[in-house]
């Protein structure tokens, strides 16, 4: 029987969160820990991220029917290179503060394996409406990821939310570690224990459902 | 019978690759020519806030941009730092290079005589994170702020000694030689037209 390549909506619902780029897949880690102290510059990266990932996705879609199997990742690549200087030049002429503050880890997008996946997975396969949904649902699988990190540690670690103070120092000492590099991998830990916890009680609910029928 | 193409033809192969690049680059050279005076002007706007920090005692609204002709023969743009009460306290000079990664872009401040390196600022650099970018901290900047400028800045990897020793950074040997190539680099650059340009505004009678 032949396999059915998902539709534009599945794609689009798979990746916010039943194929969450982070939590799922494991991808995009770099910015998932680097950028993530606090939301600004976390979601700074999810918004560049997200225009590489649906503009190279809609690009190599379309010339997805031209591509040379031992080409194809260098076509990837330069298509991906593009858009990511693209992005970091908009950033350094409209948010330019922000732009400092991310230095390298915007030209460090090309190294997503995250983009180069959704490239070789879907875009290279299917047309460009469902290419298009993919980078959409990916792209905000990959926002809500780093907005769930970051919120934990801004809050944690220096007691605001986007700057805005919730937590005041005279009853929060704020947790220093939190908006350090260890902090990240601290509560990447934790969220990704959760998530899979979730996940498993899921299936085994849907398992016991199953049975029961 | 269908015809291949051999796999040996360059063209054959590659072709839409050498498209694709020369798309992609009419598109960058198109999103520079829009954005780049943009950031160029982000970046002095960054610079012009920054020179009292780069020669203490400067005030920003006092300062005198300038293009001189450096000894490479080339225009170099300059700043001329002026205290409030109209005392030329230094200079600030952009000047970039490269670095591990990418090109380093640095503004460097110096006295009135170009005898002393008075600050050191890296305005962009994509150097390795946590690694190279540790040339943005004012721990780093420190060790070249107070230089005499007589000798050109040595980078050492233990117990700097000379004067003009700077202490390199633990495994980012290649940015901390890059930051001190450019400074050594502008400051030969521009030593001798700007002390010509200092000695001349000194003997200029000031008009009350």
């Amino acid at each position: 029987m032949a396999h059915e390549s998902p539709t534009a909506l599945e794609r689009f619902i798979n990746g916010i969160l039943p194929e969450n780029p982070i939590y799922r897949q494991l991808l995009g880690l770099c910015p998932f820990l680097a950028v993530t102290n606090a939301m600004a510059p976390a979601m700074t990266m999810a918004a560049a991220t997200g225009f590489v990932l649906i503009a190279a996705n809609v690009m190599v879609s379309a010339i997805r029917g031209l591509l040379k199997p031992h080409l194809r990742i260098l076509v990837f690549t330069l298509t991906i290179a593009t858009f990511v200087t693209i992005a970091d030049k908009v950033l350094a002429a409209y948010l330019y503060d922000m732009s400092k503050q991310l230095g390298p880890y915007i030209p460090l997008i090309i190294c997503n394996c995250l983009i180069i996946s959704r490239c070789e997975i879907c875009a290279s396969k299917q047309s460009i409406k469902v290419a298009f949904a993919d980078g959409v649902g990916m792209s905000l699988g990959f926002a809500l990821a780093l907005a769930s990190i970051a919120t934990v540690r801004e809050i944690l670690g220096s007691g605001s939310w986007f700057g805005v103070e919730l937590l005041s120092p005279e009853f929060w000492p704020a947790w220093g570690i939190m908006v350090l590099p260890p902090g990240a991998f601290l509560v990447m830990g934790v969220l990704l224990g959760a998530a899979e916890w979730y996940g498993n009680r899921k299936k085994a609910a849907a398992a016991a459902q199953t049975s029961e029928a | 019978m269908e015809e291949k193409a051999p796999k040996t033809s360059f063209i054959g192969q590659a072709w839409l690759v050498i498209l694709l690049a020369l798309l992609y680059g009419g598109g960058l050279a198109g999103v520079q020519l829009a954005l780049g005076p943009r950031i160029a002007e982000n970046k002095r706007n960054e610079t012009y806030a920054l020179i009292p920090e780069m020669v203490p005692g400067a005030a920003t609204e006092k300062t005198v941009e300038l293009e001189i002709v450096g000894a490479d023969g080339k225009n170099v743009r300059v700043y001329k730092a002026v205290s409030a009460d109209d005392q030329h306290l230094g200079w600030v000079i952009p000047a970039s290079g490269g670095g591990f990664a990418d090109r380093i872009e640095c503004i460097i401040g110096v006295d009135a005589t170009l005898s002393v390196i008075t600050g050191v600022y890296v305005l962009d650099q994509k150097e390795t994170p946590g690694l190279g970018d540790l040339i943005t901290t004012a721990d780093f900047l420190d060790r070249l702020k107070g230089k005499a400028t007589d000798l050109p800045l040595t980078v050492v990897k233990r117990n700097p000694q000379a004067a003009n020793d700077v202490l390199s950074l633990t495994g980012a040997t290649i940015s901390s030689v890059a930051v001190c190539d450019i400074v050594n680099n502008a400051i030969a650059n521009t030593q001798a037209p700007l002390r010509q340009l200092a000695s001349a505004d000194a003997a200029t009678p000031k008009q009350d």
